[in-house]
């Protein structure tokens, strides 16, 4: 089947332009769903050279089919390495060796702090999201950390209900950090990067969508660079790798 | 029988294993990270209606919802609640949000801070130090994990004390009589949970002469010398996987959400695939074989290594 570039998804939209982000880059710790097909989407176009690491405890996979869950057994079938997730989480993370890390969050604020762990209050919560896996310290140890998120009033907020894993705080991040913390944002919008004063802004807007309805998605007052710019629409490459290699059956990209 | 030894080895049945080494109100650890999870041991305990357990995993998977839909569990020590690639557990989901039926207690860590757990279990420290939870919200939901100074001003970094398990429950591709242990692929925690423990139970995919094991020594991740007993069920993790010898049943995770969903449809499945089932072979049985030939791999041999005969002279 080939693809008509005239037609696309919002959630196709969103990840061949999360997978252009990883254009240059060489290390990246990759999270299941969208950020997995973002990720091998990289791999098959803007940056073949990406060595993926799991945390289920793999570096440098090959994997010959979409993993549906972070620990699929193509992940560890030619790949560089298998090590303990120990390994994993101290030798390549906390030692600094990760470039990029995609995360995911159910809600962001405007510094770029997730929310993976509670909708309402922890004790008694009205919904009780997976919590962080290892977002926790990806978030403060990978050199910089790319988001991938739907986005709507309820997921960009004001305030998120629980801070599962850090951003810039209401702010700068301490220095001693090790990583760089959030660098960009992507979503079915748009794409968003942080000022200096660790603010997000809204720097490119996606094919069809307005500034209008990017302000009615977000729970607070979105700053919109003047250098604004429109994401190109996917590829005819990118629409036929995602529908016929990396997610024939839709799961992620419908 | 009792467990631990003789001219058999550690080697017993799932039932025994279980009868004998699980305690209501012990803390089990039945680990895997996606792989190697012992499906057929949780269903054990379930059918011989264990109660009160601490139950600890990274990630409680399919198999804690089922487990704890059965009730034997009050608390639930983990790092990420969900069905991978799927979705929700929504019967641990009703005991959290609504204490459908009943409150369950949450012990909640990062995956580092419950790797980090299980290390310091096994290596007998006091607590793991590590980069993480600067300026998260789970430090203050678990006064567990504390901040500490550097004692060489090198900063803070967090403390995590450590897991020691009254039992883990570990699958294996392939064992030997007394435990000794072969694993390839994910590894998940398996070598530090089974250190970590008080008692261990290990059940293995091939019972193998102990020369299979010493023909590959860099493969063995846990020795017969922290081992309590050795069970030998094949395709045990269905619908979890042994890297080798068969696929993950996505199909299965998959059907799970609408049968966890429904807390009728959840008992019923109990019914007729725990319950109503002796052991792990009728529950093979039952599957039949449709399964079994979608998710067996083709073969992808490694490279052998040579070790070298050093011999005397």
């Amino acid at each position: 089947m080939s693809a008509n570039p005239a037609e696309y998804s919002v959630n196709e939209m969103m990840i061949a332009a999360s997978a252009r982000q990883l254009e240059g880059e060489r290390v990246c710790f990759v999270g299941i769903g969208p950020p997995n097909i973002a990720c091998n989407l990289a791999r098959r176009t803007v940056t073949p050279a990406l060595e993926l690491v799991y945390e289920a405890g793999v570096y440098g996979a090959d994997p010959q089919r979409l993993p549906l869950s972070i620990g699929d057994p193509t992940l560890v079938t030619g790949a560089v390495s298998v090590t303990s997730m120990f390994e994993i989480f101290s030798f390549y993370l906390q030692r600094g060796l990760i470039d990029v890390a995609f995360l995911g969050a159910s809600q962001i604020d405007r510094f770029g702090n997730i929310n993976t762990t509670v909708v309402g209050g922890y004790d008694k919560p009205k919904v009780r999201l997976p919590g962080s896996g290892g977002a926790c310290e990806i978030s403060i140890n990978a050199n910089r950390v790319f988001v991938i998120m739907p986005q709507t009033r309820r997921s960009f907020v004001e305030e998120v209900d629980f801070v599962t894993s850090p951003g810039h705080l209401a702010g700068k991040r301490p220095a001693e950090w090790l990583g760089g913390g959030p660098y960009v944002v992507v979503t079915g919008l748009g794409v968003y990067r942080f000022g200096d004063d660790g603010v997000m802004y809204l720097s490119r807007m996606h094919p069809g969508v307005t500034v209008e309805q990017v302000q009615a998605n977000t729970g607070w007052d979105m700053r919109v660079s003047p250098d604004l710019v429109a994401t190109d629409p996917p590829s005819e490459l990118e629409l036929n790798l995602m529908r016929n290699e990396l997610d024939p059956e839709g799961v992620y990209t419908r | 029988m009792s467990v631990g030894g003789g001219a058999g080895g550690k080697v017993t049945t799932m039932h025994d294993a279980v009868a004998d080494l699980v305690k209501d109100g012990d803390t089990v650890a039945i680990e895997g990270f996606t792989h190697l999870i012992c499906f057929a041991a949780g269903h054990e305990i379930i059918r011989q209606g264990k109660r009160d357990l601490t139950l600890c995993r990274m990630t409680p998977d399919v198999i804690y919802d089922q487990m704890i839909a059965a009730g034997v569990a009050s608390k639930l020590v983990f790092s990420w609640l969900g069905n991978p690639g799927v979705g929700s557990l929504h019967a641990i989901r009703r005991r959290v949000e609504r204490s459908d039926p009943a409150p369950l207690e949450l012990e909640e860590y990062s995956h580092f801070g419950m790797v980090s757990r299980y290390t310091a279990g096994a290596s007998g420290l006091p607590f793991m130090p590590l980069r993480s939870y600067h300026s998260s919200d789970l430090p203050k939901v678990n006064p567990r994990i504390v901040e500490l100074e550097s004692p060489y001003g090198d900063g803070t970094v967090y403390a995590v004390p450590p897991l020691n398990p009254d039992l883990s429950i570990v699958h294996v591709q392939r064992a030997d009589k007394d435990g000794n242990c072969h694993v390839w692929g994910f590894l998940g925690c398996q070598k530090e949970a089974a250190f970590a423990a008080r008692k261990v139970i290990v059940v293995c995919e091939e019972l193998v002469n102990g020369r299979v094991i010493r023909s590959d020594p860099n493969r063995t991740i846990i020795p017969g010398l922290v081992v309590d007993a050795v069970v030998a069920e094949p395709r045990a993790c269905h619908p979890s996987f042994a890297q080798g010898y068969y696929d993950r049943d996505n199909r299965f995770y998959v059907a799970w959400d609408p049968i966890s969903r429904d807390p009728a449809k959840l008992d019923a499945w109990l019914e007729e695939w725990v319950y109503g089932l002796a052991t792990h072979n009728d529950y093979l049985a039952k599957m039949g074989t449709e399964a079994w030939d979608r998710l067996t791999p083709e073969q992808c041999l490694s490279e052998p290594v040579d070790y070298g005969a050093y011999s005397p002279g």
